[in-house]
């Protein structure tokens, strides 16, 4: 065979075009992303001042006003549904990792894909069942029960598929050791998982922290401060929801400002835990 | 009353120099013979009519052995022929394999493990492991790693946990390599030291017997020979037995050599009268070479 066989050029072209082709493609996923902030900013960022971040909505008509209030909101719904949906999760998780039969655990599985694909606004309708209508009231346990609903079969698939990653030498050197499972499990193994397992909380509270279809009958929304738990609060997407359907045009700039709010927010939030979840040993990937 | 004290003894005893003297000198081809019963001292482990099942699979039929105290003991064979099933039942590390069941008895110093009041906890902590492939733990320092075992386990004196972590890796023969960077991370070292901090890992927690499957047979013969040092030298204070697929380890570093081939134990004995003058044919075969 010749080294340099003419078939060598058209080998080197077609390598040449595929590679041109994943780089598009790879250009592709990132540019909408690039596309929509670039708007974002360019809609929005004119209204944010201090006010925004500190002040309540003012009445239609009455320029400025600020979504602090909303914010705020936003923080605590996603507080108090992580407090309800990571611990179901990530112990769901170790449980279908660590401990369930096999049979049981296709069934977990094959139904928290099934809630996964469950649409948002049906978990809102859930949570009003089980909360607004008992309590006579929206509340904001009521948004954050929805908002919990969205996360667990997140985590709880996340945490069993990183369990599943950590290297099973590592359990049988720990079992032999002389140590019982859930001390394996909580000193060894989810040590070892967890970066990817605060990684999948991570998607999860992402995820959420922009629904708006499950707040619209639990949380409600609130033009003031929520000084009580089982009274409405307010959220950010709701609160874009509401004055991007307005037909004032200050609402629709607050709401551009609030979009652009909540994108940092979420961006901030993977950022920040992202670097404070590094591993002693571990690279940051 | 009696066969319950004895680990108990085995543990408080010295050990080491005057406690057993008189055994440590002699090299194995001068210890007395003890494929049969006719040990002074009463076995480490005593293995009788061992059955091992994965399913409807049996792995092991009915194996009786007994494992001398303080000596070194290989067990070898072809693939597949139930050397790991044998040591993983000696301290029911196979019973990870749900579907796996045990017949007959093993004892460890007269306690029966598979007995129901027994624990596996508790059989793994006199019995420790070693794998074919080095484990440290990731998120651990080198020194963390030694120790884990003790402090998972509840001891927390620094002073203790100081002391045990040098005396491991002292035994393992690791200390000097490693005494500037205990804070290091486990997974700096290299694969020969990986391996030599988990059986500083496995000795930490004082275990009575010390089970190594294949332990050199991912590092290269450096490494090996390092290890085969370590193995002769434990074999003073400790009970070891060593899985392995390489002949010449078998020969060199072990007192009492059983033979395995399709879940039956072949042939046991002096390690030297197995490789010399084996008394089945099979045996012969497989250590000259001709199959396996």
């Amino acid at each position: 065979m010749n080294v340099t066989s003419s078939n060598h050029n058209i080998r080197k072209a077609k390598s040449f075009a595929m590679n041109g082709l994943c780089i598009l493609c790879a250009v592709l996923v990132i540019l909408p992303l690039g596309l929509i902030l670039f708007y974002l900013i360019q809609k929005g960022a004119s209204s944010l001042n201090w006010a925004f971040f500190t002040g309540l909505p003012k009445s239609a008509g009455v320029p400025g006003g600020g979504m602090g209030n909303a914010i705020v909101g936003t923080l605590e719904l996603l507080a108090l549904a992580s407090g309800i949906g990571v611990p179901i999760g990530v112990l769901g998780g170790v449980y279908l990792s660590e401990y369930g039969g096999e049979r049981m655990n296709t069934w977990i599985r094959f139904w928290a894909d099934v809630l996964n694909g469950v649409p948002s606004i049906v978990w809102g309708m859930v949570a009003y069942a089980l909360v607004v209508l008992p309590m006579k009231g929206f509340s904001a346990w009521a948004g954050a029960l929805a908002l919990a609903f969205i996360m667990i079969p997140l985590v709880l698939r996340t945490t069993e598929e990183v369990l599943a990653l950590v290297p099973r030498s590592y359990r049988e050197a720990a079992l032999a050791l002389g140590l019982p499972q859930w001390k394996t499990i909580v000193r060894i193994i989810l040590p070892t998982a967890r970066r990817g397992i605060i990684t999948g909380i991570l998607l999860a509270m992402g995820r959420v922290a922009g629904e708006t279809a499950p707040l619209l009958f639990t949380a409600l929304g609130n033009d003031y401060w929520n000084k009580n738990l089982s009274k409405p609060i307010a959220a950010l997407p709701l609160e874009i929801f509401n004055y991007s359907i307005s037909p004032y045009d200050d609402w629709n700039r607050q709401a551009w400002a609030g979009a652009l709010v909540l994108v940092a927010m979420t961006f901030c939030l993977s950022l920040s835990v992202r670097l404070f979840s590094t591993g002693r040993f571990q690279k940051n990937t | 009353m009696n066969l319950t004290m004895t680990p108990e003894e085995t543990k408080t005893a010295p050990r080491g120099q005057a406690d057993h003297a008189g055994t440590a000198a002699p090299r194995p081809q001068s210890k007395p013979n003890a494929a049969a019963t006719s040990s002074p001292a009463a076995p480490a482990l005593s293995v009788k009519n061992l059955s091992v099942f994965f399913g409807k699979h049996q792995v092991l039929k009915s194996v009786s052995l007994n494992i001398d105290a303080r000596a070194v003991t290989a067990i070898i064979g072809p693939s597949g022929c139930g050397k790991s099933t044998f040591l993983r039942s000696l301290n029911r590390m196979h019973e990870l394999v749900p579907t796996s069941r045990v017949e007959g008895d093993i004892r460890l110093f007269g306690e029966d493990i598979y007995s129901k009041s027994v624990e596996p906890v508790i059989v793994r902590r006199r019995v420790g492991m070693v794998f074919q492939k080095s484990n440290p733990f990731p998120t651990m320092s080198i020194g963390e790693n030694v120790v884990v075992g003790l402090r998972l386990n509840g001891v927390r004196n620094r002073t203790v946990l100081a002391e045990q972590t040098e005396k491991s890796l002292r035994m393992a023969a690791l200390w000097d390599e490693v005494k500037d960077r205990l804070n290091a991370p486990a997974i700096s070292l290299s694969g020969g030291q990986q391996q030599r901090l988990c059986i500083a890992r496995a000795l930490a927690v004082q275990p009575e017997v010390l089970l190594m499957d294949e332990p050199a047979s991912a590092l290269d013969p450096l490494a090996t020979s390092k290890i085969e040092d370590l193995i002769r030298e434990l074999r003073k204070d400790y009970t070891i037995v060593i899985v392995t697929h390489n002949m010449q380890q078998a020969a060199r570093a072990s007192d009492y050599t059983a033979f395995f081939y399709m879940g039956d134990l072949v042939e046991f004995g002096p390690t030297a009268q197995i490789f010399t003058s084996p008394k089945q044919k099979r045996t012969e075969d497989y250590v000259t070479g001709r199959f396996g």
